[in-house]
């Protein structure tokens, strides 16, 4: 009886999980492939061979980039500092590091234009060496960086904390100084969290829109990301050419996730090769 | 002396570590810094290192100075409590990386690499990781690390807490063996007697961050400096007042403590040799230690340990018998005396004796 | 004295230097316009802007629908988590890994993908039309947006949990004749409330904050399915700066709040499971 019962429970369990899957992440997914070729290759191929929509993914790739660049190496100087040392005040800045992630995109966004916008005390000094920061490329990616900010160091700060100083203490005891200590002790330990984080980053760079969106000023062709250019085609009514255009972004989604899931695998395997 | 520490003071926080730290160690000597835990016994090794700074105090080696030297300029070998092998690293880099980080010739570290493996008898295993070794062999190799710069002093952390206890034995001995043939100025931290005892020539007891006594092991067993001492070196039973014994009553509300050899064992009243100064016992556990009982006593509600050899009228539990107390520390001010029987007067000198 | 703030690992001043420097710069500084703009802009002038009915609306849409949400994503996420770990069965890795999509996909791409999907014509609109439900362009499609950005929340967080969690205390409970309900709600369910609070609570934060999702399928009319991130938006388009802020302000403290009540009940639940 016992037995029997928990074999439907199961059942019930998995059914259950199957069909929220499919339903809440399998179709979205699956119907902006559908819309994108709803019209035909040529319609297809016209959206994403646009001059605008090339402009738009360079721009995102620019931004994703120098996020991903800039708060790897501030989550690597973060993780170092607060795991490696103990000092007054680490509770606070371990907090301060969290805040983006309770901050909404839009007030991100807002934030920038409060800061470096044309009310700002700094916008005239700042335009008096000829710096536009909000709606250009700058603010741009001050949004991204706000936004994915605190991804690499809230991967690699567990990893360091869970495994104590004393590889380093030894290391620095023998007279190795910061950086052979790095490369040779502290990195081989946090490569795949540092890898599997900077993937986390790149996709959340990639898609961001909320804090993006307030700071551009959607100036086609020059502070247009690709989320924006779907946006502006789909205000459009373009409906065929903003999914294609949204197609190369799920693409970019899949091949992230699906990289992803190598790393975590990979990550594993070599775990086990390690402690066997 | 080849180290010395003078006057250290050290706190964390509210938490006072070492107070006013003191000792020398000679050259060659392999010392033990024993005491209970949070007695300050690491931190005071990890002041040697330069992995803490003293608030106050001198640290010598050799004669220098060495507070503001670096640590890596220091000249020791560590060896860590959990070894901090490094995880990604073969033993053979593990072992080279203090030199490789002084830059030395590559085929003079492969040198002193195969030298060293030689040494701990791990040659053929330098392409093994950490993780495929055993507690015994990561230990081996953490010497063989803190060794490769040829250090001039070595520390070791709990040297023996990851191992379990079968190998601990057998490693013991090898280390203390290694160390004499090398005749490296060791200093190692534990908070086990026995293993102070078996392996060190001087042992630096450690209570409260202050130094309680320093000197070889049967002088701290023979003549403990203070009640702390008295009490953490060997076996002793707790006396509240001296006073009540027979044959103590000139000290009178000193507290005490008495060892199972300071404690003689009759059955027979014939045998009795002060028999005004004898006491009625009671036994109340037996167990058997190899060559001796190891009993129990009830001695009018105070409870004390004895030793009782194996070929004399065999005892068990509930036998009345007749004990003579020989000896006892008083504890007065800080200090211990030794306290003999004043029924016994001046008859025997020596109170070490075997039964 | 100087001495005794050396330190022996290399990197400090470097590390601690650049750590302070970069969030000062990113996060601290441009936060602190906030509170500089909205003082700007008097007492009085701000409790009008907040106070406002439209505005008003907007916070009830945003908080409702996101809670909403939340608690959707507790029920499915731990079930979600549960049967990733506990069972085995064919697709189930491709589920693990579709887990993080709503991650990976941009927001807005999610948003028009959902509106398709639930509009009069859409796949799934279309059959839910035949019992008059309407879930684009209401208060039920921010619903819908917000529970799917928030997915991976409740899972991952939970997952880990179950993983790690002794089959021991199962077992003993079961040979004490516990049936298996009894079994997950007293002995398996308070080992993963921390977790699970932990994932509410993020999913929460961030369904409370969510623009890009949510403005293609909400219909953005007033009062009904304004969301209060798309009003500092409007504001801003008509370049009321203050008032924009005034607005995000209230938002930000609410979702501080939260972040807060969240991490004090949690720490409450995990006190008491380690006892």
């Amino acid at each position: 009886m016992r037995k029997a019962e928990n074999k439907w429970g199961r059942r019930a369990l998995i059914a259950i999980s199957m069909a929220f899957v499919l339903l809440m992440l399998i179709t979205p997914l699956l119907v902006v492939l559908f819309e994108a070729f709803s019209s035909g290759l040529a319609l297809y191929w016209r959206a994403v061979s646009d001059k605008y929509t090339l402009l738009a993914a360079k721009l995102t790739l620019t931004a994703t980039f120098a996020a991903v660049l800039l708060n790897t190496a501030f989550g690597l100087a973060a993780a170092w500092a607060i795991t490696r040392f103990s000092f007054r005040g680490k509770g606070l800045l371990t907090t301060f590091i969290d805040i983006p992630f309770a901050v909404s995109p839009v007030i991100a966004g807002l934030v920038f234009i409060l800061t470096f916008g044309r009310l700002s005390p700094l916008h005239s000094f700042l335009d008096s060496y000829g710096l536009k920061i909000v709606f250009a490329t700058p603010g741009i990616i001050l949004a991204t960086v706000f936004v994915t900010f605190p991804f690499v160091a809230r991967e690699i700060i567990p990893v360091l904390e869970a495994r104590g100083t004393d590889e380093e203490q030894a290391a620095a005891l023998m007279g190795a100084g910061f950086f052979t200590i790095f490369r040779r002790v502290t990195f081989p330990h946090i490569r795949w969290a540092l890898l599997y984080s900077v993937i986390l980053c790149t996709a959340r760079a990639m898609g961001e829109f909320g804090a993006v969106s307030v700071v551009s000023g959607h100036l086609r062709g020059k502070t247009n990301t690709l989320p924006l250019h779907v946006e502006i085609l789909y205000n459009e009514y373009q409906f065929t050419a903003a999914f294609a255009v949204s197609s190369l972004l799920a693409a970019a989604a899949v091949i992230i996730l699906i990289v992803r899931n190598i790393v975590e695998f990979t990550a594993r395997k070599e775990g086990d090769g390690n402690v066997r | 002396m080849y180290v010395n520490l003078e006057h250290i003071n050290k706190t964390f926080g509210n938490f006072q570590a070492s107070r006013d730290v003191s000792f020398g160690i000679r050259q060659g000597a392999l010392a033990a810094l024993l005491g209970p835990s949070g007695s300050g016994k690491t931190t005071i090794l990890r002041l040697i290192a330069g992995l803490e700074y003293p608030d106050s105090g001198d640290i010598r080696i050799d004669g220098l100075r060495v507070n503001d030297v670096e640590p890596a300029r220091r000249g020791i070998g560590f060896v860590f409590q959990n070894y901090a092998l490094f995880r990604y690293m073969t033993v053979f880099d593990n072992i080279a990386f203090g030199l490789t980080v002084k830059k030395e010739k590559p085929e003079q570290i492969r040198e002193r690499v195969r030298e060293l493996l030689e040494l701990i008898g791990m040659a053929g295993l330098e392409k093994r990781y950490p993780a495929q070794l055993s507690g015994g062999q990561k230990q081996r190799v953490a010497f063989a690390r803190a060794l490769a710069p040829n250090p001039r002093l070595l520390l070791l952390d709990e040297p023996f807490a990851a191992i379990d206890a079968k190998v601990r034995q057998e490693l013991r001995v090898w280390l203390r063996d290694m160390i004499r043939r090398l005749g490296i100025t060791s200093i190692f931290v534990t908070h086990d007697q026995d293993e102070a005892i078996e392996v060190a020539d001087e042992i630096i007891i450690t209570n409260h961050g202050r130094v309680e006594q320093i000197g070889a092991p049967l002088s701290l067993y023979q003549s403990p400096a203070t009640p702390f001492v008295a009490r953490f070196i060997g076996i002793s039973a707790p006396l509240a007042d001296i006073g009540v014994l027979k044959g103590f009553d000139g000290a009178s509300g000193v507290s005490g403590a008495v060892r199972p050899e300071f404690l003689k064992i009759y059955t027979r009243e014939e045998d009795l040799q002060y028999r005004e100064a004898a006491e009625d016992a009671l036994v109340r556990s037996v167990a058997f230690r190899g060559d001796s009982l190891e009993l129990g006593l009830d001695l009018r509600g105070l409870e004390l340990s004895a030793r009782y050899p194996l070929a004399k009228t065999p005892l068990s539990e509930g036998d009345a018998v007749r004990v003579l107390i020989r000896y006892v520390y008083a504890f007065e001010d800080g200090t211990v005396r030794l306290l003999q029987n004043e029924a016994c007067g001046a008859a025997s000198q020596e109170y070490f004796y075997s039964i | 004295m100087a001495s005794a703030s050396k330190r022996i690992i290399p990197g400090f001043g470097l590390s601690f230097g650049l750590t302070l420097a970069y969030l000062g710069l990113i996060v601290i500084i441009p936060m602190s316009f906030i509170a500089i703009k909205s003082s700007g802009l008097g007492w009085s002038a701000f409790w009008d802007t907040v106070l406002d009915p439209r505005i008003l609306a907007g916070y009830r849409v945003s908080f409702s629908s996101a809670l909403i949400a939340a608690l959707i994503n507790s029920v499915f996420g731990l079930i979600l988590a549960w049967a990733l770990t506990r069972y085995r069965f064919p697709g189930r890795r491709v589920i693990d890994a579709l887990i993080e999509l709503p991650f990976a996909l941009p927001t807005a791409v999610a948003g028009i993908a959902l509106t398709s999907l639930y509009s009069d014509k859409g796949w799934i609109g279309k059959e839910l039309a035949v019992f008059g439900l309407k879930v684009a362009y209401t208060e039920l499609g921010i619903i819908v947006a917000l529970t799917f950005i928030t997915i991976p929340f409740v899972v991952r967080s939970v997952q880990p949990v179950l993983e790690q969690l002794d089959g021991v205390y199962e077992e003993a409970g079961r040979i004490l004749g516990a049936s298996p309900g009894r079994i997950f709600l007293r002995i398996i369910f308070p080992e993963i409330t921390p977790a699970l609070l932990t994932g509410f609570g993020l999913a929460f934060a961030r369904a409370l904050g969510e623009y890009g999702s949510v403005i293609f399928i909400a219909g953005n009319m007033p009062f009904k399915t304004e969301i209060a991130p798309l009003l500092i938006m409007s504001k801003l388009e008509q370049f009321n700066y203050a008032e924009a802020t005034a607005v995000a302000l209230v938002m930000l403290v609410a979702s501080f709040i939260i972040m807060f009540a969240i991490n004090c009940i949690q720490a409450r639940a995990a006190a008491f499971v380690k006892e």
